[in-house]
C-alpha cells in the first residue's frame, strides 16, 4: 500500500460543482418550470374562453340550473312534473337514469364476464369455444354499432302491435316499447315489515357469527344456515302479519295505446343495459381470465393433492388469489362502463347527458352545463375508484 | 446549500416575471370575436360562403342521393346569399354543413358557419341569449304531430296515454310538453338527437306519434314508404316562424343576409322570375330598375354588395314563390299547398306575411 496522494480524481470531486449541472438544482427548477407553465396554460385557455365568451355577450351563468327545464322526461321518473321541475332537478332526474343503467350494469358485467372468463379456460371445448368466440365480437366492434344493433333490432323482430305482445308466465308482456311487469308497491304500512325483516337480518347474523366462534372453539360444524333461516323467516312472518298486508301489486293492462299500470323498462333502457353488459363483460371476462392464469399451477395441484374437488379449487383456493390480480384492471372496466352509459342518446335514452345536452340547447350556457355535466361524471368515477381501491385494499396479501 | 436555495429563488423570481409578462401580453391580445372586420369582409376574402343547414329534411335541405347535391328550400336560401355575395354560385363559393339541433348555435358562436338556414325557430330565449340574431322569416311554420292512420286519431284530446317521439333539443320538445299537460294527457316522450333515428323510431311503431313542424312532418311522410298509412293532424299546437340566423353584432352582415331575402320576396312582388329577368332589365319601371340596380341610383352599394346583386339572386334561385314551388310547393313530393290554411307564406298583397320593406 503507497502513500495515499490527492489523484485527479479527487480534485474533481472535492471542486465545486456549477449551479446549472447540479442536479438537486436542475430537478427543483425543473419542477417549478413545469408547474408554472402548467399554471401558464391553463390560464390563458380559461382566459380566452372568458375573454371570448363576454365578447359574444355569453357569461357563464349557472343560474340557468334553477330555471324551468320544460320537457317531459318519460324514462324512469314517473313523477317528474316538467311544468314545476328546475333544470337542477332534471339534471338529477337524467342523473337517476345513469344509476340505473351503470348499477344494473355493473352487476350484470360482473357477473356475465366471470362466467365467460372461466369458460374460457374450460377444457370442455365447446365452453371454450363459445368463450372465445363471444370476446372476440364483443371487444373488437365499437360499442356504439353494438348499441344501434341491439336497439335497433329489438325494434324490428320484437311484436309491433302491442296486443301481440310476446306473454311471460307472471304478467310479463314484451314488446317493441317496453317490458312491462307486475309493479309490487309497498302499502302504507310496508314500515312495520321493513322494521321486523331488517330485526330478523341483524339477529340471523349474530347468530351466525356466534355458530362461527363455537365452531372455532369446538370444532363442532357451524350449521350457520339452520339458525340464520328461521330467524329472518318467524320475525319476517311476525312483521308480515302485523302489518296487515305490507304489498300490494298492481299488473299492467293493454289500453289504447299502451300498457297502463305496473312497472316498465323501456326498449332504450333494455338496449343499453344490455349493450353495456355485453361489451364490457368481454374485457372483464379477459382480465378475470388473465388473473386465474397468473395463480401458479403448483397451487391448482396442491389442492387437487389433498383432494379438493374441481369446484372448490376455483372457489377456495384459485379465486381468492385470481381477485388480487383482477381488481385493479377490474376498477377500469367499471369506470368504462359508467363513462360509456353516455352513448344512450344514441339510441334515446334519457340520462344525464341527454339531459344536459338538452339543458345546454335550450339555454345556450353550453359551458356551464358542461361544467356542471363533468362534475356529475367526476364524481361518480371517483366514487367508483375509491370504492375499487378500498377492495383492493381490504385483498392485499398481508405478510407478517 | 444557501447558493442553491439562492439559485431557487431566483430562477423562480425570473420565471414569475416571464409569467407575469406572457399573461399581460396575453390580456392585451385581441380575441377571436373581436369585431375586427365584418363576416361579410371574411366570406370575401375567404372567397366561400359557409353555411349551415339541417341536411336530412327533404325539401328544404336534403342531400340528393343522384346528384350528391344539397337540395331544398334552405339549401336555396344559401345560393342566393353567395350569388348576392360573389355574383354567382360555383362549386368553390359555397359550402353546406350539415348540424344537428344540438351543434347549430354552438357552431354559429364559434364562426364554424356564418349564417344558419336551418329551419331554426325564432324565439325570444334564443335571441336574447344565445349570442345570435334572427333574419327575416322565410317560412311561418307551426308544430304538428303525426300519427298512424290505423289510429283513427282526428284531434289531440284522442292521444290520452300515447308515446311520443321528437327531437331532443328543440322547441318542439318544449311545445309537445306543453300541449299534453295543458291539456291534462299522459303521454311518453321518446326524444332522439337524429332526425333520421326520430323517423325511424315512429316507422318502427316505437311511438305512436311524431312531433315536428308541420314543413318537415309534410317531408318525413313524403319519404316514407307508405305515406298513406300516416296522417297529419290539422292542429297546430305553435307558431314557428323559420328563417337564417347568424352571429350578434354585425349588422353588416345582417344587412347582407336580410336584403338578399327581401329580395326574393320583392323579385316576387314585382313578378320578376329567373326566366323573364332579361326583360325586367329592359323594364321601363323605374321601381324596377332601381331594384336590379340598374342606372343611375344606388342599390346592393348602399349594404356593400354589387349594385345589381338582386339580379345575380334572380338568376340564382328564382324569386320567392319560385323557391317555394321548386322545393315544397305542390308539385313536389311535399306538396304544401302555398294558398292553404291561412295562407301565411304568401306575399302581403295575397293576405299572406311576406312583406319586404321598402326598396330605396
Amino acid at each position: 500500500m503507497s502513500e495515499h496522494r490527492p489523484s485527479a480524481f479527487d480534485k474533481a470531486q472535492h471542486a465545486p460543482v456549477p449551479l446549472w449541472r447540479d442536479i438537486r438544482v436542475i430537478q427543483v427548477f425543473a419542477q417549478v418550470a413545469f408547474l408554472v407553465a402548467v399554471v401558464v396554460f391553463g390560464y390563458m385557455l380559461l382566459h380566452n374562453l372568458i375573454n371570448n365568451l363576454e365578447e359574444s355577450q355569453l357569461a357563464i351563468d349557472f343560474h340557468v340550473l334553477e330555471r324551468p327545464f320544460g320537457t317531459k322526461i318519460s324514462e324512469g321518473q314517473m313523477d317528474f312534473n316538467p311544468g314545476e321541475s328546475s333544470n337542477f332537478q332534471a339534471l338529477r332526474a337524467g342523473f337517476q337514469n345513469t344509476l340505473r343503467v351503470v348499477g344494473i350494469g355493473l352487476v350484470g358485467a360482473t357477473v356475465l364476464g366471470v362466467l365467460i372468463g372461466v369458460g374460457r379456460l374450460s377444457t370442455n371445448v365447446l365452453v371454450r369455444g363459445v368463450a372465445v368466440s363471444y370476446i372476440e365480437l364483443f371487444r373488437n366492434t365499437p360499442l356504439l354499432v353494438q348499441l344501434y344493433f341491439i336497439y335497433r333490432g329489438m325494434r324490428i323482430t320484437l311484436p309491433e302491435k302491442l296486443a301481440d305482445s310476446y306473454e311471460l308466465p307472471g304478467s310479463i308482456y314484451i314488446n317493441r316499447r317496453a317490458i312491462n311487469f307486475v309493479l309490487i308497491k309497498g302499502t302504507d304500512t310496508a314500515w312495520i315489515f321493513y322494521l321486523c325483516i331488517g330485526a330478523g337480518i341483524a339477529i340471523g347474523i349474530a347468530l351466525w357469527i356466534w355458530r362461527l366462534r363455537v365452531q372455532d372453539q369446538t370444532g363442532r360444524p357451524a350449521h350457520t344456515l339452520r339458525w340464520f333461516l328461521p330467524a329472518v323467516i318467524i320475525l319476517g312472518g311476525i312483521g308480515w302479519l302485523l302489518s296487515g298486508q305490507p304489498f300490494v301489486t298492481e299488473t299492467p293492462r293493454l289500453e289504447k295505446f299502451n300498457f297502463v299500470g305496473g312497472d316498465r323498462l323501456s326498449a332504450e333502457y333494455t338496449a343499453l343495459t344490455l349493450g353495456l353488459v355485453l361489451y364490457t363483460a368481454a374485457f372483464i371476462a379477459d382480465i378475470v381470465r388473465a388473473g386465474i392464469q397468473a395463480v401458479s399451477y403448483g397451487q391448482i395441484e396442491a389442492a387437487r393433492a389433498q383432494g379438493f374437488s374441481g369446484g372448490q379449487t376455483l372457489r377456495l383456493i384459485v379465486l381468492p388469489q385470481a381477485l388480487r390480480l383482477i381488481i385493479p384492471p377490474l376498477g377500469n372496466q367499471y369506470l368504462n362502463l359508467a363513462k360509456n352509459s353516455s352513448l344512450g342518446i344514441a339510441i334515446g335514452f334519457f340520462d344525464v347527458y341527454n339531459v344536459a345536452n338538452v339543458i345546454s340547447n335550450q339555454t345556450g350556457q353550453s359551458v356551464a352545463i358542461f361544467a356542471v355535466m363533468m362534475l356529475i361524471y367526476l364524481s361518480m368515477s371517483l366514487t367508483i375508484s375509491a370504492i375499487m381501491n378500498a377492495v383492493n385494499y381490504s385483498m392485499r396479501l398481508r405478510t407478517r | 446549500m444557501k447558493k442553491i436555495a439562492r439559485f431557487v429563488v431566483l430562477s423562480s423570481l425570473i420565471l414569475a416575471l416571464v409569467t407575469v409578462l406572457s399573461l399581460s401580453s396575453f390580456v392585451s391580445a385581441p380575441a377571436i370575436y373581436a369585431q375586427d372586420g365584418s363576416i361579410l369582409d371574411k366570406v370575401i376574402e375567404r372567397g366561400k360562403l359557409i353555411c349551415g343547414v339541417n341536411g336530412q329534411v327533404p325539401g328544404f335541405s336534403f342531400l340528393d342521393p343522384d346528384t350528391g347535391e344539397m337540395t331544398g328550400f334552405d339549401a336555396d336560401f344559401c345560393r342566393a346569399l353567395a350569388a348576392a355575395i360573389f355574383g354567382e354560385v360555383t362549386a368553390d363559393n359555397l359550402e353546406f354543413i350539415p348540424l344537428t339541433a344540438q351543434e347549430r348555435f354552438t357552431a354559429l358562436q364559434t364562426s364554424q358557419v356564418d349564417v344558419l338556414f336551418r329551419n331554426t325557430t325564432w324565439t325570444l330565449s334564443r335571441d336574447g341569449e344565445l349570442g345570435v340574431d334572427f333574419g327575416p322569416t322565410t317560412y311561418y311554420d307551426g308544430q304538428g304531430l303525426m300519427v298512424r292512420a290505423d289510429l283513427g286519431v282526428t284531434m289531440i284530446e284522442e292521444l290520452d296515454g300515447a308515446s311520443i317521439c321528437s327531437l331532443t333539443g328543440t322547441t318542439t320538445e318544449l311545445n309537445i310538453t306543453e300541449a299534453m299537460e295543458s291539456r291534462g294527457l299522459s303521454y311518453e316522450l321518446v326524444p332522439f338527437e337524429q332526425s333520421s333515428e326520430t323517423i325511424a323510431a315512429f316507422e318502427e311503431g316505437r311511438c305512436d306519434v311524431l312531433t315536428s313542424d308541420q314543413s318537415q312532418l309534410a317531408g318525413l311522410r313524403s319519404s316514407a314508404d307508405d305515406p298513406g298509412s300516416i296522417t297529419v293532424l290539422a292542429e297546430v299546437i305553435s307558431k314557428e316562424p323559420l328563417g337564417p340566423a347568424y352571429l350578434q353584432g354585425d349588422s353588416v352582415w345582417a344587412d347582407v343576409v336580410n336584403w338578399t331575402v327581401y329580395a326574393t320576396f320583392t323579385a316576387e312582388e314585382f313578378g320578376i322570375t329567373q326566366a323573364n329577368i332579361d326583360e325586367a332589365l329592359a323594364s321601363e319601371d323605374i321601381r324596377v330598375l332601381r331594384f336590379l340596380g340598374q342606372g343611375e341610383e344606388a342599390s346592393g352599394s348602399y349594404i356593400g354588395l354589387d349594385n345589381d346583386f338582386a339580379v345575380n339572386v334572380i338568376r340564382a334561385v328564382g324569386n320567392y314563390g319560385e323557391i317555394y314551388e321548386r322545393n315544397v310547393g305542390i308539385d313536389t313530393p311535399l306538396g304544401l299547398d302555398r294558398m292553404a290554411g291561412l295562407g301565411l307564406n304568401t306575399l302581403w298583397t295575397d293576405g299572406g306575411l311576406l312583406y319586404a320593406p321598402a326598396w330605396r
